[in-house]
């Protein structure tokens, strides 16, 4: 099959592969450049485990052609910690208990980050909208909510 | 909810100093890093893709099976069907003794529910396994099916599977587990009201976020590691071995990290075949479920279907309790027998009856195979039981946390199956939720204990 060639920057490195044209970003990620972050649950859209950032924006990796990425800035939940030291997002859904099983939770990380982006102070609601893309199926929802908020007011304290 | 110092205050110890104090979970700095390794994060060159044809057909016959058009489609490496199989037929439980074995790896000659494995097709990539799958042509006759449990065990149903000879688990005792205890008949005629109701669940889906599946991965000293998110990993083992007729001592098995398992993940169905593909092409071999598959094909929660006969008497003691439980194995036994007797022993609930009568059926049926999902065997037993009891209490017009009260077991009294009861808690949990639900009992209640002939 004939190879498509793919750019784009991951986590702050450039990253260049051939790829079978049609890939999926999520099988890119996954199987040629080795960042399995990205988890693959459904592969159909709906379960919001893929979850990466693109140019700022949530996307959903099983559903982007690594194609369409060429020259984007990716960001996936293993570039978040820097210089070991944890995105106070990680910290917070390691001190509010928000894993369980952890499959869902890089992309919830991913969903939360794009949301404090846009809205550092969000409300109970916000966090509900934003996370409502994704499933934990072991039904940790609540923890989860909390991490958020409490990564929010965290921003806002370091901020001050 | 407070665990008051007065309950059970002789044996109580107070220096649990872990108790209510936070503490990290081990795992989670890998979740939420994404370093977490689960099975499928798991990449070797030259990995080959397993991919199933299934069965269309809740119960047929096969003709023949035609894998010549697949085997040219380009990447295919590898085809297999049952004849690969060292050891074809094989059941779960045949480690603890429970018997007969009653489930092919890959169907022979027949196929028993709708989703059945038949043949198995590695392949360069994911796609052309799938494209290959397509291409192979098994010709059926399609048999009678049954899917209703009651139709199953009436005379001149359809055999859903051979290996048994009748629709339902032989047990030891005979066409199910049974408990007596008391003289049920005498505790009916005795009793002031009787009530029977029937209650029934449908199959539940577990629904991980990660589905089922393995790598495998042949080392150079001829063993296979085989990376899997199975909930059994000992039994996971023994049973490929069994399969493969191969000692244990060439599997490595890597697992314990699991995307969401629910008891979805105890069957032994993706790993023996994938080991078996990697032996026969010396190959990394991956094998994971679609999400479809995962909701169509991997073990559902049994349905369930359970009768309940109570004699209750005014003053609100349950005089006697007649169950009538049938668990839906479908096509295979998997751990339904296993289920079905845990009913038998769960019944008749926390309650104490002086006249019991139990009797639990594991049925065979064409529907996709039952399994483990979460307290499998009492969960649907413990909705019917409270439903009957809310009812029971609404019949003599008395209150149904009362009622409970009343026929709460306590330490020393005798279980139906011929245990007695020792560590009982339930009343100082009901007198716990009246507190915390602000659903007030009388005094008497509240002052009673667990000991019958207090602390």
């Amino acid at each position: 099959m004939a190879k498509v060639p793919v750019q784009f920057t991951l986590n702050g490195s450039e990253k260049a592969e051939f790829i079978d044209s049609g890939t999926t970003l999520l099988n890119a990620l996954r199987d040629k450049i080795g960042d399995t972050s990205p988890k693959g649950g459904c592969h159909q859209g709906t379960c919001g485990a893929c979850s990466v950032i693109i140019d700022g924006e949530l996307r959903l990796s099983c559903l982007t052609l690594a194609e369409t990425c060429n020259g984007t800035s990716i960001i996936t939940t293993s570039g978040l910690a820097e210089a070991g030291v944890l995105h106070p997002l990680q910290r917070a859904f390691l001190d509010t208990f928000a894993t369980q099983c952890g499959f869902c939770t890089p992309g919830m990380i991913m969903a939360a980050k794009v949301l404090l982006d846009h809205t550092p102070n969000p409300s109970r609601e916000d966090v509900v909208e934003a996370l409502s893309g994704n499933i934990c199926r072991c039904t940790g929802y609540e923890p989860i909510i909390q991490a958020v908020l409490t990564a929010a007011r965290s921003n806002s304290q370091n901020a001050a | 909810m407070e665990l008051r110092k007065s309950y059970f205050a002789d044996v109580r110890k107070d220096d649990l100093h872990e108790i209510g104090q936070p503490r990290p979970r081990s795992d989670s700095p890998g979740h939420v890093t994404g370093k977490t390794a689960y099975f499928a994060d798991r990449n070797f060159p030259g990995m080959l893709h397993l991919k199933m044809v299934r069965s269309p057909h809740h119960h047929a016959r096969i003709r023949s099976i035609d894998t010549s058009e697949a085997e040219k489609h380009p990447g295919v490496v590898k085809i297999l069907t049952a004849k690969d199989v060292p050891h074809n037929v094989y059941t779960i439980l045949i480690l603890i003794q429970i018997g007969p074995e009653d489930e092919t790896v890959l169907a022979d000659g027949k196929v028993r529910w709708k989703g059945e494995a038949v043949v198995a097709v590695l392949a360069e990539t994911e796609r052309a396994a799938q494209e290959a799958a397509a291409k192979v042509k098994v010709d059926y006759e399609v048999l009678p099916a049954v899917f209703d449990m009651e139709e199953a065990l009436k005379p001149g149903a359809p055999l859903v599977n051979e290996y048994h000879g009748q629709n339902y688990y032989l047990y030891d005792s005979g066409e199910c587990r049974k408990v007596r205890f008391g003289d049920v008949e005498a505790g009916f005629a005795g009793a002031d009201h009787i009530l029977e109701q029937s209650y029934q669940s449908s199959p539940i889906e577990h629904a991980p976020t990660e589905t089922t599946g393995c790598v495998v991965a042949p080392e150079g000293n001829d063993r296979f590691t085989c990376y899997t998110n199975t909930q059994a990993m000992f039994f996971t083992l023994d049973n490929a071995s069994i399969i493969l007729q191969m000692p244990g001592s060439k599997l490595h098995f890597v697992g314990g990290t699991v995307g969401g398992g629910f008891g979805g993940k105890v069957d032994v169905i993706v790993e023996p075949i994938a080991i078996l593909g990697a032996k026969l092409t010396g190959r990394p071999v991956s094998f994971i479920y679609s999400r479809e598959e995962e909701m169509q094909i991997s073990s559902p929660r049994a349905a369930e279907k359970v009768v309940i006969k109570d004699g209750v008497m005014k003053d609100g003691r349950i005089v006697a309790r007649k169950v009538t439980g049938y668990t839906d194995a479908g096509a295979y036994s998997r751990h339904s027998p296993y289920g079905a007797q845990k009913g038998a022993g769960h019944y008749p609930g926390p309650y104490t009856i002086p006249n019991v009568w139990i009797d639990t059926y594991c049925v065979y049926t064409n529907r996709t195979p039952s399994s483990a999902m979460r307290g499998f065997g009492v969960t649907i037993g413990d909705f019917a039981l409270e439903v009957q009891m809310d009812k029971l209490a609404r019949l003599i017009g008395m209150d149904p946390l009362e009622f409970r009260f009343i026929n709460a077991y306590r330490d020393g009294d005798m279980k139906a199956h011929r245990q007695p009861t020792e560590g009982a808690a339930l009343i100082e949990c009901m007198q716990e939720a009246s507190r915390a639900a602000n659903w007030p009992v009388a005094e008497k209640y509240l002052t009673m204990s667990s000991y019958k002939n207090g602390a």
